[in-house]
């Protein structure tokens, strides 16, 4: 049985319950259904299990202390298991069938250009979870994101690398889909940044050596800092690669890997001194008391762990940050109505989530800057955010 | 020059362990013609169950130990469950059951234990240590140790014990070894038996220096079959040397030539011996019955 069919039966008890009620109890009050597709199994997986973990939890929590408006949320999610055909026929069904009233998650960069057009035909606000610059980039009229971009990480790398006085940079990439987009958005933005690329060598997401390449990297002329798009396990390899070659260089990973997972894999030895960009969540302990980001980032950051007994990830936190900003412009929309509803995301001012302080306009449909991302280095198997 | 070490070292590593999982293909292969596809799924078990054996309190060797004695008895219950009941179906059908089993193995892993990827301490410590400039892993020493280890023990039981000659006497003719009275059938199921331990033990060599997860065996078994292919299917030493060679290959043409094609490497390798050279370096030559 897959994951679609007991959704479907868990659905059809639901509106069974749903048929009955008005017998019951008079005048329940109809639930605002919200639709989610999610990439919860398959190479994906480890971000969407932990955005459906997220949405689930969290439309729980909100229905506990009395729902939106007077009403409940209920979800309606979906598993993509990574393929954009399958999230496509969702986004039709959810439209057509479950008739949502807005819908969180697109887990990946594909899943969610296949599911936009939909949307936007329908005229459904669509509030995206995956990293990728092109769902905002023309804005469309109905799509949103939630994560930072591939752009920014580079820019904000980038930033640091000049600040340390160092312009010639190796790129050590991964040929994934998440590897391949970072590696061509730091391409384009290396010339603006005074940033000269003189290596860029590549690796396949399953590869489990990647020395030949390390190597070809330190005897490229002039490097002084090498810079590794990619994540799951691979950026794990090369920082122990790193390390065995004896490679004094700085290291810099991708937000792709900003979790306490990487620094145990790569061992702590071997992380020592690498440093990525990250949303404020990896490192929520660390911020200041006066940081706007603090609370938030620690209540969910807890809430989280003591649900399911895992570490928390960004990718959940772009789940709760989804979630959040519907449920706000829900609130000041007080309409489920997709025009006025998409007018009052669109006016979200100054939300702070777990990714950043989001300030959405007609023009910006992501609505972080730079600020969102912090910059961390690796000090003795934990995250030490750098003064900015 | 030290480059070219440290790109040697490199493929020789990751090479001995496209060489073990070849050589399970190649032992169920010889008893049976059937190539087996879940031979990757051993490796993953060997990892996976020595990492969750481990975190779970039990010291390495134990935990390494119980690793390989699951692979076994996944091995044997793929023999007896899946292989057994289609005795007579054609190869290719014995295949897609291999494919449908991997399948299988992946789903349960992904349940059993999780979708994460995780690793084991280094067996004797993660310093490097400097050969002529080059930087090497104690546990490279390891694997290779080990994958020298299993040739050596393969190659006595094959020619110095009766059921190593049984197996051999399948291998050569099943029919002509039925008849001088053979369990051809316990040869299948013992070719099952030490495939898994073969694989589920390069899986406990590696995972300190590749990381593992629950999908780790499907691209080892692509290329541990392009190393298969390329020694020639059904020869043992041609399955060790076409491990090495391919994990040359590969770590020399992501050095010297371009890291963007160090994949396709392995299925040009494919490409080429099914063209030129169809039976592999060591492969017998095929004699068709007419």
């Amino acid at each position: 049985m897959t994951l679609g069919t007991i959704l479907r039966r868990a659905l059809f008890a639901g509106g069974a319950v749903l048929l009955a009620g008005p017998v019951m109890a008079q005048r329940a009050p109809e639930p605002i259904r919200i639709g989610a597709v999610l990439s919860v199994t398959g190479p994906a997986s480890f971000l969407g299990d932990p955005e459906d973990k997220t949405l689930r939890l969290y439309a729980a929590r909100i229905n506990a202390a009395g729902g939106v408006n007077g009403r409940p949320l209920q979800l309606v999610i979906y598993d993509d298991a990574g393929d954009a055909n399958r999230a496509r026929t969702f986004a039709t069904r959810l439209v057509e069938d479950d008739r949502i009233v807005a819908m969180v998650g697109g887990t990946t960069t594909g899943t969610t250009l296949a599911m936009r057009p939909v949307f936007e035909e329908a005229r459904i606000p669509f509030i995206s979870l995956a990293g990728g610059i092109e769902i905002v980039d023309p804005v469309q009229p109905f799509t949103f994101k939630t994560p930072h971009t591939d752009r920014m990480a580079c820019e904000k790398i980038f930033s640091d690398i000049r600040a340390r006085g160092l312009t010639r940079v190796g790129m050590i990439s991964g040929t994934d889909g998440f590897g391949q987009s970072m590696r061509g958005q730091c391409m384009q933005v290396a010339g603006r940044a005074g940033i000269s690329i003189v290596a860029d060598e590549s690796y396949g997401p399953r590869d489990s050596d990647m020395t030949p390449q390390l190597t070809r990297i330190r005897s490229a002329a002039g490097v002084e800092a090498v810079v590794n798009p990619g994540f799951g396990q691979g950026p794990a390899i090369v920082t122990r690669g790193y390390h065995q070659l004896g490679i004094r260089l700085p290291l810099y990973q991708s937000h792709g890997v900003a979790s306490r997972e990487f620094i145990n894999l790569a061992t702590a030895a071997a992380a020592e001194g690498v440093r990525l960009p990250a949303a404020a969540l990896v490192i929520a302990e660390q911020l200041p008391a006066a940081d706007p980001q603090r609370q938030v980032a620690l209540d969910y950051k807890t809430a989280f762990e003591r649900e399911f007994n895992q570490p928390v990830s960004t990718f959940g936190g772009h789940a709760y940050d989804g979630l959040m900003i519907l449920v706000d412009a829900l609130k000041r929309a007080n309409s489920t109505d997709g025009v006025r509803l998409r007018d009052a995301i669109r006016a979200t001012r100054g939300f702070v989530g777990t990714g950043g302080l989001v300030t959405m306009s007609a023009t910006d449909h992501m609505g972080l800057d730079l600020s969102a991302f912090r910059m961390v280095e690796i000090r003795g198997g934990e995250w030490v955010l750098l003064g900015n | 020059m030290p480059e070219l070490l440290q790109f040697l070292v490199s493929g020789l590593t990751i090479g001995a362990v496209y060489a073990l999982v070849a050589l399970g293909f190649t032992l169920i292969h010889n008893a049976s013609d059937v190539v087996n596809f879940a031979q990757g799924e051993f490796v993953m078990l060997g990892g996976m169950v020595t990492v969750f054996a481990s975190a779970a309190g039990l010291v390495l060797p134990l935990a390494a130990l119980l690793a390989i004695a699951v692979a076994v008895l996944v091995g044997l219950a793929l023999h007896r469950f899946a292989i057994e009941p289609a005795r007579g179906a054609s190869a290719v059908t014995l295949i897609i059951i291999t494919i449908g089993a991997s399948i299988f193995l992946r789903g349960v892993a992904q349940i059993v234990f999780d979708k994460r990827f995780h690793s084991l301490p280094a067996f004797s410590g993660d310093a490097p240590i400097a050969l002529l400039g080059a930087a090497i892993l104690p546990q490279s020493f390891w694997v290779l140790g080990g994958a020298l280890l299993v040739f050596l023990g393969l190659f006595l039981f094959l020619e110095r014990t009766l059921l190593g000659k049984a197996v051999l006497a399948t291998a050569a003719n099943r029919l002509a070894a039925r008849l001088v009275g053979i369990d051809t059938s316990f040869v299948l199921a013992l070719s099952f038996g030490i495939s898994a331990a073969i694989g589920a033990l390069a899986g406990i060599l590696i995972t300190p220096i590749t990381l593992t997860s629950f999908d780790v065996g499907t691209l080892l078994a692509l290329k541990g079959f392009a190393a298969a292919m390329l020694g020639g299917m059904g020869s043992p030493l041609g399955a060790v040397l076409g491990g090495l060679l391919l994990g040359l290959l590969e770590a020399l043409g992501a050095g010297y030539v371009s890291s963007a094609y160090k994949d396709a490497v392995a299925f040009l390798v494919i490409l080429a011996v099914l063209f030129a050279l169809p039976q592999g370096m060591f492969g017998r030559r095929g004699v068709e019955r007419v």
